[in-house]
């Protein structure tokens, strides 16, 4: 046993340090993965016999409203949250000083993506709110009518994504301040000496050198656009009248909906949402793979 | 450095940059100082629409007070703090067990094994959410502490394996050589040569996940109802369907229910900024 062991001990080791990690995430991560992709194909309630209904879920889907209304919101998210990146790059550069107390600075700038994205939804509800509402104080004293932005089905979704937008902005700042840190001041200097400043200096020097943090700001705002849940359930409940709903929170909706849980039509929501998240989390991987393979 | 330091500027925009950065401070986070203030508000105030006006009285000590003798929030508290900190302590044991096989062994399934964590990491939740609630309710942990923190170590050690993976791919590959020739046993290395040498790297994601999984709210509605055992998130949206229009009482909720994070975030800021922008540069 123990002259095995000490033998064999580089080909087992790993895969003993392994095991309950591996465990762990079969059993919570990729297990449900297949599970939710078998329950789409069932009628379930989620306590009674499951049904088998083929491809019937899916169909339905195709005829439902809600379905395209999600769908629709999930590509306004998609489009209008990767603001955060050039925004977070114009904080960035803003902050990127080295006068007094700067650091503070940056620290509060960043507060708003350490606090719950349930707090920046109250936050925001009221910051719309149309009787007292900051928005709409300052309205006023343009001379402006109050617009109840979350009970208006034109604005709604633009006003929770403006909320979601605050947090985002503040993790995409965080990643190009440490990459501007991390730029070549020689290069730098070398482009001043022929030069080069401003939007050129910017677009020609320093956004190459920006490019892993660009990449990671793509990656964690893509995602986070269509995690979106949290901000729409605190915000609006899908409202007025299911119109800010996302993929997200219309899977939640109908499989725990108050007239019977829908687990099954729940569940084929979820597996588009994954499909179409699958498409950027490929992606990823192969520039990771290639990463891999470079060194 | 880029822009250019104001230092090296002309006293004009020296000044402006200076008055300009407290201003620009106050536009970010005027939905957050708004609430701050109304949080020691009076209910009269709110009643009358004084919300913008000089408060009548200044009502910090009452309206807290309110919120703990009144509401659950204590206990929604609490759980908080018994999902997070097994949480925290269960995902950084399991990730620095998989992240160091996945950086010092050599093996062929190494690489499909870590793009699996990475993989799991980024899909949905909701892909998730049926067949974890069922698990849940099987295992007898539904709407119990121990199951929620049990899904989040899980999850969370995808996130986790990929961060500890890196970092102990960067250190010296030499120290563990050295131990080898010794005839230092495997698992010895792993316990006397590389966790020392990932304190940082622990204390970056522990602050992470901290904050991550205070401010989960999907998962605490999934699996946990009422207030014994649900934590603040979804504490503090029931919270706020009770308290129509009692915005003083909101606002100081959602105050209480921010400060741990904050707290947190403040005193490791370092660790917290290494840990988030991992990878950002090369």
């Amino acid at each position: 046993m123990q002259a095995f062991w000490k033998k064999n001990q580089q080909s087992i080791a790993p895969w003993l340090f392994l095991l309950p990690g591996i465990a762990m995430f079969l059993l919570y991560v990729v297990y449900p993965i297949f599970g939710s992709i078998q329950i789409s194909f069932f009628d379930w309630d989620g306590l009674g016999e499951k049904t088998w209904v083929g491809m019937g879920n899916y169909v339905e889907l195709l005829d439902d409203e809600a379905f395209y209304t999600s769908l629709k919101n999930n590509i306004l998210w998609l489009v209008l949250y990767l603001l955060a990146i050039p925004a977070g790059l114009f904080v960035a550069l803003f902050l990127n000083q080295t006068v007094r107390g700067i650091r503070i600075y940056k620290s509060l700038f960043f507060f708003p993506f350490v606090i719950s994205q349930v707090v920046v939804g109250l936050v925001f509800s009221w910051f719309y709110d149309p009787n007292f509402g900051l928005l709409n104080v300052a309205l006023g004293a343009i001379g402006l009518e109050p617009i109840a932005v979350l009970a208006d089905e034109r604005f709604v979704t633009y006003g929770i994504i403006v909320a979601g937008l605050w947090p985002q902005t503040a993790y995409c700042m965080i990643l190009y301040l440490t990459g501007l840190n991390a730029v070549d001041p020689e290069q730098i200097e070398a482009a001043r000496l022929d030069n080069a400043k401003g939007w050129k200096m910017l677009w020609y020097i320093i956004l190459p050198q920006l490019r892993p943090a660009t990449f990671i700001a793509m990656v964690v705002t893509i995602i986070g656009a269509l995690r979106s849940f949290d901000l729409v359930s605190i915000m609006t409940d899908g409202g007025p009248w299911g119109s800010s709903r996302v993929l997200a929170f219309f899977m939640y909706e109908q499989a725990f909906s108050e007239y019977g849980f829908r687990m099954g039509y729940g569940a084929a929501i979820a597996v588009v949402l994954f499909m179409i998240m699958m498409v950027y989390i490929s992606g990823f991987l192969y520039k990771m793979y290639r990463d891999e393979r470079g060194h | 450095m880029f822009p250019t330091p104001v230092e090296k500027t002309s006293a004009k925009v020296r000044i402006g940059y200076q008055v300009a950065l407290p201003i620009a401070l106050i536009l970010w986070l005027l939905p957050l100082i708004a609430v701050a203030l109304t949080s020691i508000r009076s209910a009269g105030d709110i009643n009358a629409g004084n919300y913008w006006g000089w408060p009548s009285s200044f009502n910090l000590v009452e309206n807290y007070t309110a919120i703990f003798t009144n509401t659950p929030i204590g206990q929604y508290l609490l759980n908080s703090f018994k999902v997070t900190i097994p949480t925290v302590i269960g995902a950084v044991a399991l990730s620095c067990m998989t992240g160091f096989a996945l950086a010092v062994y050599k093996f062929k399934s190494s690489l499909p094994i870590f793009f699996l964590f990475v993989a799991g990491n980024f899909v949905p939740f909701q892909i998730l959410m049926v067949p974890v609630r069922d698990l849940t309710l099987h295992m007898g942990v539904y709407n119990t502490w121990q199951g929620l923190a049990l899904f989040h170590i899980a999850f969370q050690t995808g996130f986790c394996t990929l961060f500890m993976r890196n970092f102990i791919k960067a250190l010296p590959f030499e120290l563990i050589e050295a131990a080898r020739v010794e005839g230092v046993s495997e698992i010895r290395i792993f316990w006397y040569v590389v966790l020392p040498l990932m304190k940082p790297a622990i204390a970056a994601l522990a602050v992470l996940i901290f904050t991550f999984i205070w401010n989960d709210y999907f998962w605490a509605t999934v699996l946990t109802q009422g207030a014994d055992n649900q934590p603040i998130t979804a504490g503090l949206y029931s919270l706020n369907g009770q308290w129509v229009s009692s915005w003083h009482l909101v606002s100081a909720g959602s105050i209480v229910a921010a400060l741990p994070p904050v707290a947190m975030f403040f005193l490791m800021q370092k660790h917290f900024i290494a840990g988030l922008t991992l990878g950002a540069v090369k």
